[in-house]
């Protein structure tokens, strides 16, 4: 068989056609990212570097450790808070792009893939707050119960079965957010960053709006 | 719309897609490992101020002993088919449809998963575990023999004879429940089984040694009132924005607000059905959310509200 025709030959060619070592790493951006509106995508993704870090470390400890040693209390904390910034900075990270109508020029699937990441790790974070053992969790998943049958969600995710909220919340759900992330991540690399709106574009979507 | 419509439309994206202009130098790899530790730095400061929430878990032992009255209250409630959980339906039982969206039955068709017949799994399963109490083993036989008829009779009287009871210390004195026949003595025995953390482990079991489902003691707890009153003190009620708060006063998931703000009006408010409702509005403007770049109005609005010139203002300024 020649090389031209093997699968791994036409992936390796693929992905660095869409994606060269230049784009992928690069080290020139244009000029226009000079706002600290920027700032936030980044922080978001080094939020979830601390998110998954602290939470690796209670994982290997175990589901009760955090509530007994000043060690684990200190590591939920920590992922607590990471969390707390996660979101705060993905908020404005996401209004910033509206703002931006990021999607012009094809680029519609990174904001799809920011938008549904925002929503898995929703999702993440709730089973996380089941998991934590204590009233905090007793009350949420008494409480949100009720939402989730209502919609028969509740057949197959049970909020009162620890077991199962464990998994979503320490395998399952950071998972896909991860999935979601390096995906989200490739497009902004392949695509770049929007650039501003042009007069002429802007005098002709208004032309085309009043035609 | 047209195809001439749809070539312009296609001729401003292709203006938006690659960028020619001038570009400044810009290290990734830096950038990154910065944010990184500023993010650490950040959260660890967070941590050092203000820790991080851990109310202790309630148990059915505690409630037992701090709320015996309302113990009792709801564990006859259970035995009796009256109680929130024995009137649910799915998942857990057939007694009711369950919430509706119209005539979508999303709730009944999802079927009955975790199964419980709260008189059997809360109240006469746990009581059977105790062997050593004659007189409880023959209220249960007289019980278990009785028609429902008579259950019922049974069930009515002590439910009625228990809004009249009151607690000294740990002991519940219920007033005439002579009627209630064997249920008095099941209560008792149930109260104490309860009070001496037998009950936690009774509704865990099943066929596995180890565990992790906790439906059953949870939805048994939040029958009664032990749950609601400690939620109430930390404002975590539904009419408080519960989802979204936190015990004591740290921030909680903030980022529900949405989803709870809807519980606190009209007409999800007061439906019954607002579980439903709500859950399907939040699923519709979840799912614009995401398709944002695809519906016609909504994104227009960032270049009819020129907010962009605030974020590029140095390339305007410029004179682009």
């Amino acid at each position: 068989m020649s090389a031209d025709r093997m699968w791994t030959t036409r992936v390796r060619e693929r992905a660095v056609g869409a994606l060269p070592p230049e784009k992928l790493l690069p080290d020139r951006q244009p000029a226009y990212v000079a706002s600290w509106i920027y700032v936030f995508g980044v922080l978001t993704l080094a939020a979830l570097v601390v998110i998954l870090a602290s939470g690796v470390v209670l994982g290997l400890k175990g589901p009760a450790w955090w509530h007994l040693t000043g060690i684990g209390r200190f590591f939920n904390g920590i992922h607590l808070w990471a969390v707390e910034l996660f979101f705060f900075c993905m908020v404005i990270h996401l209004w910033g792009k509206f703002w931006m109508a990021a999607w012009r020029g094809g680029r519609a699937r990174t904001w799809v893939s920011g938008a549904v990441t925002f929503l898995v790790g929703v999702g993440a974070a709730f089973t996380g707050y089941l998991s934590q053992q204590n009233f905090d969790s007793q009350w949420i998943s008494t409480q949100a119960k009720d939402g989730l049958n209502s919609v028969g969600i509740g057949a197959f995710f049970n909020v009162t079965n620890f077991g199962q909220m464990y998994t979503f919340h320490v395998l399952l759900l950071p998972t896909v957010v991860l999935g979601l992330v390096v995906w989200h991540i490739l497009l902004v690399r392949r695509h770049g960053v929007v650039p501003p709106f042009t007069r002429a574009a802007l005098a002709a979507s208004n032309a085309e709006e009043e035609s | 719309m047209s195809a001439a419509t749809r070539q312009r439309r296609r001729a401003h994206e292709d203006r938006y897609a690659t960028w020619t202009g001038a570009t400044r130098p810009y290290d990734l790899v830096k950038e990154a490992v910065v944010a990184i530790g500023a993010m650490a730095l950040l959260a660890t400061l967070l941590t050092i101020v203000f820790s991080s929430p851990d109310e202790r878990p309630s148990t059915v032992a505690q409630w037992a002993r701090t709320q015996p009255v309302d113990f009792v209250a709801t564990a006859s409630a259970e035995l009796g088919g009256t109680s929130d959980t024995a009137g649910y339906g799915p998942p857990y039982n057939h007694a009711a449809t369950g919430q509706v969206i119209g005539p979508i039955q999303l709730q009944k068709w999802a079927g009955v998963s975790h199964p419980i017949d709260t008189a059997r799994d809360f109240v006469i399963d746990p009581l059977q575990t105790i062997t050593n109490d004659p007189a409880l083993n023959a209220a249960l036989a007289a019980y278990e023999a009785a028609s429902p008829k008579q259950q019922a009779a049974w069930n009515a009287a002590y439910a009625h004879a228990v809004e009249r009871a009151t607690a000294h210390g740990t002991t519940v004195t219920v007033p005439d429940a002579g009627a209630a026949g064997p249920v008095a003595p099941m209560m008792a025995s149930l109260l104490s089984l309860a009070q001496s953390g037998g009950l936690d482990g009774a509704l865990l079991t099943s066929r596995n040694f180890y565990q992790t489902d906790y439906t059953k003691p949870l939805l048994f707890m939040a029958d009664g009132s032990l749950l609601s009153d400690r939620a109430e003190a930390q404002h975590l009620l539904g009419d408080q924005w519960g989802m979204m708060n936190e015990t004591g006063s740290y921030p909680g998931q903030v980022w529900l607000w949405l989803y709870t703000f809807w519980y606190q009006i009209e007409p999800f408010r007061s439906s019954e059905n607002a579980d439903a409702l709500v859950w399907a509005l939040m699923a519709l403007l979840s799912l614009a959310f995401i398709c944002i770049p695809f519906i016609p109005g909504v994104r227009d609005i960032p270049r009819r509200i020129p907010l962009y010139r605030l974020i590029w203002r140095e390339h305007y300024r410029g004179g682009a």
